[in-house]
């Protein structure tokens, strides 16, 4: 529990100080770093616990995207509950994906799951009664629902923060459960576990609508926010490249990991793209530190950090 | 009888693995299968416990049929093996490596009880010492003692043992019949495929002989050491081996 709890008291304090300051360009980055966060976290139930590269895992963002932003903008629907609805919709896909693309195993799954993401993107684009190519606007009144546009950028603070909370303790609470226990297993070897007992489809598929399910709401908020939406942000590849950049860079398979990624990757991407010299070749440099991690560090900063200092492993999950 | 093997045919492609095989296992007896490589000894426990479907044929445990079940049903029916080439869960350690076992066998335990059959059968086995160790950092002879943990774990009616023996030195081989006959004495039977003669010959009730697939001899490990039939398929011409031992 110790390990869980500095964890939530670093995210209450990263999320808490730009309440009190105030100040808005401090507030858009740390919901950055809390969409980064969540992300990463989310991604790695898949990735990191189960060992399913999953390489098109923002697809799952961008469906929740849409779904919240339809029903807000046709239905009238609080972002709340369209939050809910978007996370629990892009679960339910990635829970019929699976069991479909989950029998394909190391590189064709990752394949898979980019052609997933790119037939949905192209499927969107194409899809005029959800706005083409050109995606959709919110109607300003919208935000006056909640007070104003101010307001509603507000709400989309907190709710990101709620959710980035949310996700860490459903990490850590699946890393430490029986359920994380067989996802382990299969990561280690998918035939030592089947014939163990480990009913291997069924926990890959829950763990894959799982890893759907955050993204999902994330996708929900951040578009909120934005205002519009369309293809070509919601369905992403750099994003999801991103993401696992950021789960291997913090270490895959521990809760600390993706979120210390999440926070160094936004650091040196903020650094970059502000940086006359750097801004076109953030994912460049990006890759090539991937590249440097996977050869000398394959367990990221954390895995790094908890072989050198064993003593560390109790607090550092 | 707990297990009965009932003209298993397994085929991939041309190459008929298994052909027509049938032999019963009972209660609490050590049976052994030996044969050359290539008879099908593996193929014949991938069949067992799930891994391949056979062409024909039916296996029945325990009473039931568990022809073509999936191997995670297999394992919870009361069927765990070792495999032949270890399996360990390298970023596991060794006693979570034991606890999946207790957690997904049978009994289906929760992880508070898992891990505490896991401590026991860990001590059983003699690697309690390394439990918190990463199980990749064990060496060979460790890690076929942590296959016979993972499996004994599961708490298992029967358990097919796949070369446990091959790759010890002989004081392990020691070692390792000795846990054999405890789990033996504990009311668990054990079907085991080994290379190594003089052990599987002291240790077995009886033993099976595949060849090309097929079974050709079975009885008590005396009888079969001495049949002509197996002989030939170890030796080649068996007139040859007898001029040759009477010499």
């Amino acid at each position: 529990m110790k390990s869980l709890s500095w964890l939530i008291g670093l995210l209450i304090v990263i999320g808490a100080i730009p309440m009190i300051t105030h100040d808005v360009t401090l507030r858009e980055t740390v919901f950055i770093i809390l969409m980064y966060i969540a992300l990463a976290e989310s991604l790695n139930i898949i990735l990191g616990y189960t060992g399913y590269v999953s390489f098109g895992h923002i697809v799952f963002y961008g469906i929740g995207g849409y779904v919240a932003f339809l029903m807000i903008q046709n239905y009238g629907l609080n972002i709340i509950p369209a939050m809910i609805l978007a996370g629990l919709f892009s679960a339910l896909v990635a829970y019929c994906l699976g069991l479909a693309i989950l029998r394909l195993r190391g590189a064709y799954f990752a394949i898979a799951t980019i052609g997933v993401n790119e037939a949905v993107k192209a499927l969107i684009t194409n899809l005029e009664q959800v706005g083409g190519a050109e995606g959709i606007y919110f109607n300003i009144k919208v935000y006056s629902a909640y007070g104003g546009a101010e307001h509603a950028i507000w709400l989309s603070y907190y709710l990101m923060l709620a959710v980035t909370i949310a996700v860490v303790i459903v990490s850590w609470f699946v890393k430490k459960s029986k359920f994380g226990l067989g996802l382990m297993a299969i990561r280690e070897d998918e035939d030592a576990a089947i014939t163990l007992g480990v009913n291997t489809s069924k926990y890959k598929t829950l763990a894959y609508a799982l890893s759907a399910l955050f993204p999902g709401m994330i996708g929900a908020i951040f578009f909120f926010k934005n205002g519009n939406i369309e293809p070509e942000s919601a369905f992403h590849l750099t994003k999801s490249i991103e993401m696992i950049f950021m789960v291997m860079l913090g270490g895959f398979g521990t809760v600390t990991g993706p979120m210390i990624g999440a926070i160094v990757y936004e650091r040196i991407r903020g650094f970059l793209i502000v940086s006359e010299m750097f801004k076109a070749l953030h994912i460049a440099i990006s890759g090539i530190i991937l590249l440097l991690i996977v050869l000398f560090m394959p367990r990221g900063i954390i895995g790094f950090v908890r072989d050198k200092i064993p003593a560390l492993r109790r607090f550092v999950e | 009888m707990i297990l009965k093997v009932e003209n298993i045919t397994k085929r991939f492609g041309g190459l008929v693995a298994v052909n027509n095989v049938s032999f019963e296992v009972n209660e609490k007896e050590i049976l052994g299968i030996i044969g050359p490589n290539g008879a099908g000894k593996t193929t014949l426990f991938n069949v067992i416990s799930g891994i391949y479907k056979p062409e024909k044929g039916k296996v029945i445990f325990d009473g039931k049929d568990i022809t073509g079940l999936p191997p995670f049903k297999i394992a919870r029916l009361g069927i765990a093996r070792t495999h032949q080439i270890v399996k360990p869960l390298n970023e596991l350690t060794v006693k979570e490596n034991v606890m999946v076992g207790a957690c997904f066998g049978r009994e289906y335990l929760d992880l508070d009880s898992a891990e505490k059959v896991a401590e026991d059968v860990l001590k059983f086995v003699g690697l309690y010492e390394k439990a918190d160790l990463l199980a990749g950092k064990l060496n060979v002879p460790e890690k076929k003692r942590l296959e016979l943990a993972r499996a004994l774990a599961s708490k298992p009616k029967l358990i097919l043992l796949d070369e446990v023996l091959a790759g010890l030195n002989p004081v392990e081989v020691m070692e390792m019949v000795e846990v054999i006959k405890k789990i033996r004495e504990s009311g668990v039977t054990i079907l085991m495929i080994e290379h190594l003669m003089h052990a599987i010959m002291q240790i077995s009730d009886r033993i099976i002989v595949l060849d090309y697939g097929q079974k050709i001899a079975e009885g008590k490990p005396e009888d079969v050491a001495n049949d002509p039939k197996v002989i030939e398929a170890y030796l080649g011409d068996p007139e040859l081996v007898l001029k040759l031992t009477k010499r």
